[in-house]
């Protein structure tokens, strides 16, 4: 499989602040790679390199067989950047900012437009607003057809779904496995550990270090106790109860029930005693699959 | 169920211009309680929080908070809540004590009062060592943590929290919880926005906004058996979505959105 990315040690140190710390991965062409991690973990530090926006302090990447530093001329012709936060002009229409992508990059819309159909044609009727007057999810679907409409070898994504809501980050994640049939590689981060699924390879990444690579199902398959769930009518108290549990190894609040883990194999009638102490009667535990999610906390604590 | 009420919102309507921002919601908000106010982007719920905060008038209807009229009393609002949002919390060049300090004192508490507080606050978070940094150089988890903190620093009888867990990790996302979880069992009522919706999960009530009207209220687990679903996100999806675009398109002609 040929490459559409090659990170080796990529080192970024601002001040006495080490954002990114030796960042090692490869992204194969034509997938979706995820980076997840919460703010301040890296991320647009490491997007902004990829972009070749900014030089690293240590490190090389090879982008589309390019090294990102002496080929960025190029580069720039194939990859097609979404910042975090919404830099169209606002002070121009929606299809005044289209036309003007389009001819910085030399083509024309109607020259791609096939590649953008599907989600500027949500925007089209909309074409003469200025952009500054358009609603979140509009903007983002502006967004993302300025970054397209040069066609793109490699789309990179900074957090386009962040404070965006969970009917809205479905359909978002539609969009771009559809853009994956036009053999485009979509490299994208967010701070929502559960859109995992949706990549075919994810980073895990805090503090500026890469946790995990992998796809989605082998990290959570990485989880490396045995996890329980654990269920009462009052959570609160459910939860405080178990992390003074002797053999309690960690708590944690998950949905409407509460994942535990035990440094015994199985917990036993010492954790009803325990638990009827406290004044619960009505807890039911059992053992559950463990989520993408859990693994997350579980590397956090490892890093610790 | 016999709480006292601390919210009470009877028909209340928003208008800008010919736009519905808000249309006709009713609903009642229990002492200590957990309340979830879920709902799409641009469904109506920023301008609710607005008034309910005392930052905004409604166009009609009762809304009280905390026993004051958001009409007539929106200042004895503002003086009994604790407020909370992700973009802005703190005071990025202060340090954590003179932030505190500062809040204390908008809020009209005593020196000395203000003095034993923070000290067991600084305890409490283990923030100690932190006391005299400027918030500029803590990590966003923390600074979360301690601006959650700070809004209940004058013991309100309500807070609102605007998507408080925004972009933080998931390890200090559940800390927050076992915050607002101890915060609510000491009998201060939380309202809260979120985007999580295993989050949802914790609240002890929710109710989903849906085109500037509250098309679901009630605790998860009956929310889930109302509408045969096996989580709150798929109940969100089946009921937050009908006609919440084109209310936002209809906000963005007109200005608002």
């Amino acid at each position: 499989m040929s490459k559409a990315i090659e990170s080796s040690g990529i080192c970024k140190t601002f001040g006495d602040r080490q954002a990114l710390k030796d960042i090692i991965f490869d992204v194969n062409e034509g997938e979706i790679f995820g980076f997840i991690g919460p703010d301040g973990a890296g991320k647009t530090t490491l997007f902004r390199i990829i972009s070749t926006l900014m030089l690293p302090d240590r490190g090389s990447m090879t982008i589309l067989g390019l090294d990102s530093t002496k080929g960025y001329r190029k580069l720039r012709e194939n990859i097609g950047y979404m910042p975090g936060s919404f830099s169209l002009y606002l002070d121009l229409s929606v299809e005044e900012n289209l036309n003007f992508y389009a001819s910085v990059f030399g083509t024309t819309v109607e020259e791609n437009y096939e590649l953008i159909r599907d989600i500027y044609s949500h925007i089209e009727p909309f074409r003469k607003r200025l952009a500054g007057r358009l609603s979140g999810g509009m903007k983002q679907k502006l967004a993302l057809s300025c970054a397209l409409i040069h066609k793109p070898r490699l789309l990179v994504l900074d957090e386009p779904t962040t404070g965006v809501d969970t009917v809205s980050r479905t359909e978002f994640w539609e969009m771009l496995r559809k853009l994956k049939q036009h053999d485009i590689t979509i490299v994208i981060s967010t701070p929502y550990v559960d859109e995992a699924m949706n990549c075919d390879r994810v980073a895990l990444i805090q503090d500026g270090k890469l946790m995990s690579v992998d796809k989605p199902q082998n990290i959570r398959d990485g989880f490396s106790r045995k996890l329980f769930s654990a269920r009462a009518g009052d959570k609160y108290r459910l939860l405080l109860a178990l992390r003074n549990y002797p053999a309690t190894l960690s708590v944690f609040p998950f949905g409407d029930s509460i994942h535990v883990t035990f440094s015994e194999e199985t917990p036993g009638r010492e954790l009803s005693e325990h638990l009827l102490r406290a004044g619960i009667a009505d807890a039911v535990i059992s053992e559950t699959k463990a989520g993408i999610e859990d693994r997350f906390l579980e590397l956090m604590e490892k890093n610790e | 169920m016999n709480r006292k009420t601390v919210i009470r919102v009877r028909d209340l309507v928003k208008k800008f211009g010919s736009f519905v921002a808000n249309d006709r919601l009713s609903f009642d908000v229990y002492e200590g309680e957990i309340f979830g106010f879920l709902g799409a982007n641009g469904a109506g719920k920023t301008t609710a929080i607005r008034i309910l905060t005392g930052l905004l008038e409604p166009t009609s209807g009762e809304v009280m908070v905390a026993g004051f009229d958001a009409c007539r009393q929106p200042e004895e609002i503002k003086r009994n809540i604790g407020y909370m949002c992700q973009k802005f919390s703190l005071y990025e060049d202060l340090t954590i004590r003179e932030n505190i300090m500062l809040y204390g004192g908008i809020y009209g508490l005593d020196r000395k009062t203000i003095k034993e507080r923070t000290e067991r606050l600084l305890d409490k978070l283990r923030f100690r060592e932190y006391g005299d940094r400027l918030i500029s150089a803590l990590p966003l988890g923390l600074k979360q943590k301690l601006a959650f903190s700070v809004a209940v620093f004058h013991e309100p009888r309500i807070v609102f929290l605007d998507e408080p867990t925004g972009g933080v990790d998931p390890l200090t996302r559940r800390q927050f919880w076992e915050m607002i979880y101890e915060t609510a069992s000491a009998g201060i009522t939380v309202f809260v926005t979120t985007h999580y919706m295993d989050e949802a999960e914790y609240c002890d009530r929710i109710s989903i906004m849906s085109d500037g009207r509250i098309v679901a209220l009630d605790t998860p687990s009956e929310l889930k058996r109302k509408y045969d679903a096996g989580s709150v996100e798929d109940v969100f999806v089946k009921i937050a979505r009908p006609g919440m675009k084109y209310s936002q398109e209809t906000a963005d002609i007109n200005g608002l959105g």
